[in-house]
């Protein structure tokens, strides 16, 4: 497991930028049977590698996040990058521009050196929805890494790099963090920038961040969090600081989210993760009980129709005309865009336009739409009074460890891996996916913890305390 | 719930412009059924009295003063994409 205090001491002690960069491209190409990356950007980070060495030679400082590298999922637009969203439609498209978060982590000297696997436009929770292939899961590679971030967990997971940035609109960080043993924050919506990020569903997709440390998701965080003029629905506020020796934890009250823990349901292992973890907080101090928010029960349902609805509107522009794929043989524009859509995007997403098309179509949008965005209030507002007496939540990031590759054949088996996280995304709420045992078959499971809105800082405090209390 | 049918999908479709095959029609109609069925539980939730919520932390409609604001991307950088291109302009089959 390597930190980001791991590489900051190997430049103390002499190894150049360009030293660590070249070790964690070696790195990418000793783990290529696992398909954690789409793209190796090599060039540009050996050069930016070279200009941080040319800085420190002078004395110069290189920044909180100098010389680190990473790796992005691709849906995030970067410079001399190509960006796919893990689909075929957007093979060649090159990035016009950056992304906030990647110019942020730039100026803070980290280095981009891949863009990461992921289920195409987000649409999966295993990767096997990339155009590009499935990611294999780091502790078996009979298993998938999970998604749709699976490349960027991976990553870290296989110590090629000590973090990476995700998307998380349903549960696509938390989700393969856990199944791949590794730490996977989901910010408060309107935390993160989303300028320059591939969209999915505008009302949940969020910017996650991914370490092996809730000290380095932290120090990530605090340097990619933050208003942004190029997305309007950033937060004003930022607060002082996301580290987690700023923000002791004092005594908390903490449920145990009951939807969540039925034995029927979830993997046994799972649940006694979440009791040991639920354990070891009562332990430090904390108290826990169990809560229930009944309308978590049909939190996948709720999301089964927002999601779908707002990604057959954000995948509209794909139309074989302004960028991405283009149908060769069409005549007509009518033609082109019917031909470009239909051989540029995959099953998965093809399933999920036709969804939201058709739960947003005249006659029905009443019934599953705006149904959908109304039992969201309810769930919000149940959200809201169980905060008013707790200030976390504890439960299971999924119902169970990385399945096999094949495993989950029909959609929708598949959605029911989102059951535990598509909560506190229609809420807007900040989720951690933390680290937790692994199972009989020596697979990692991750517990997740939910707060109030920005409450992103606490979280990581948490996070960080039972890390300690291993 | 009503059966969904190959009809429907290929009424979505349109909507959607996505040209699907007869054996994609047919496979969707399938899998829209279960799924739509599986999302109609919404149908036994008591929502009376709410409203439905479209944005989460209560922004709204977030404006900046109406100046230009130069973000570095130029004609070239926005046209590299384009499939097809012609005097800087991009091209399209004839629609007249």
């Amino acid at each position: 497991m390597i930190t980001i205090a791991d590489i900051q001491k190997r430049i103390k002690s002499g190894e150049t930028v360009r030293g660590i960069v070249e070790d964690a491209l070696s790195k990418v190409e000793a783990s290529a049977d696992y398909n954690v990356l789409i793209s190796v950007v090599r060039e540009p980070a050996l050069k930016r590698a070279d200009q941080l060495d040319a800085k420190l030679k002078k004395g110069e400082d290189i920044g909180v996040l100098g010389g680190v590298p990473y790796v992005a999922k691709d849906i995030f637009l970067a410079h001399d990058t190509i960006a796919t969203a893990g689909s075929n439609i957007l093979k060649n498209f090159d990035s016009p521009y950056q992304a906030t978060c990647v110019n942020r982590l730039e100026a803070a000297g980290a280095i981009l050196i891949g863009k990461a696997n992921n289920d195409a436009f987000g649409n999966g929770s295993s990767t096997e929805n990339s155009d590009f292939g499935v990611t294999k899961n780091p502790y078996d590679k009979s298993r998938v890494a999970g998604g749709s971030s699976g490349g960027s967990t991976a990553a870290v997971a296989l110590d090629i790099v000590p973090f990476s940035i995700g998307g998380d609109t349903g549960g696509s960080c938390r989700q393969p963090a856990s199944y791949c043993g590794v730490l996977g924050l989901k910010p408060t919506y309107g935390r993160v920038s989303r300028y320059g990020v591939i969209a999915y569903t505008s009302s949940l997709d969020t910017v996650g961040t991914i370490a092996n440390a809730a000290d380095d998701a932290a120090l990530v965080f605090g340097v990619i969090a933050g208003q942004d003029d190029r997305d309007s629905t950033t937060l004003q506020d930022k607060p002082a600081s996301f580290m987690p020796a700023d923000n002791p934890t004092k005594p908390l009250k903490i449920g145990i989210v009951k939807e969540h823990m039925r034995s029927d349901a979830v993997q046994p292992e799972v649940l006694a993760a979440v009791n040991l973890q639920a354990k070891k907080l009562k332990h430090a101090g904390h108290t826990v009980q169990e809560v229930s928010l009944p309308t978590l029960d049909v939190s996948l349902a709720t999301y089964y129709i927002v999601a779908p609805a707002e990604l057959s509107s954000n995948l509209m522009r794909y139309d074989g005309v302004k960028f991405g794929y283009s149908a060769k043989d069409a005549k007509t524009l009518e033609e082109l865009y019917g031909l470009s859509r239909d051989q540029g995007f995959n099953a998965e997403n093809k399933r999920r336009i036709l969804i939201g098309t058709y739960v947003l179509s005249s006659g029905y949008i009443d019934a599953y739409y705006r149904k959908a965005q109304t039992v969201r209030t309810k769930l919000i507002n149940e959200y809201a009074e169980v905060f008013k007496n707790y200030d976390v939540l504890i439960g299971p990031v999924a119902p169970t460890t990385a399945f096999k590759i094949g495993e989950n054949s029909d959609p929708l088996q598949m959605y029911l891996q989102d059951l535990m996280t598509v909560g506190p995304s229609l809420a807007g709420l900040p989720a951690i996916s933390v680290p937790s045992g692994f199972d009989n078959n020596k697979l990692p499971i991750g517990v997740q913890l939910v707060g109030a809105q920005r409450s992103d800082a606490l979280l990581l405090s948490l996070a960080k305390q039972l890390e300690d209390s291993k | 719930m009503t059966k969904i049918t190959v009809d429907d999908v290929r009424k979505a479709a349109a909507l959607a412009k996505i040209a699907v095959t007869d054996a994609e029609a047919e496979k969707l109609a399938t899998e829209l059924h279960s799924i739509l069925g599986y999302v109609r539980q919404l149908d036994a939730v008591d929502t009376t009295g709410l409203e439905p919520t479209y944005q989460v932390t209560g922004l709204t409609n977030v404006t900046r003063a109406d100046e230009l604001i130069d973000y570095g991307t130029n004609r070239e950088d926005l046209l590299k994409n384009a499939p097809r291109e012609r005097d800087g302009q991009i091209e399209v089959p004839k629609v007249l």
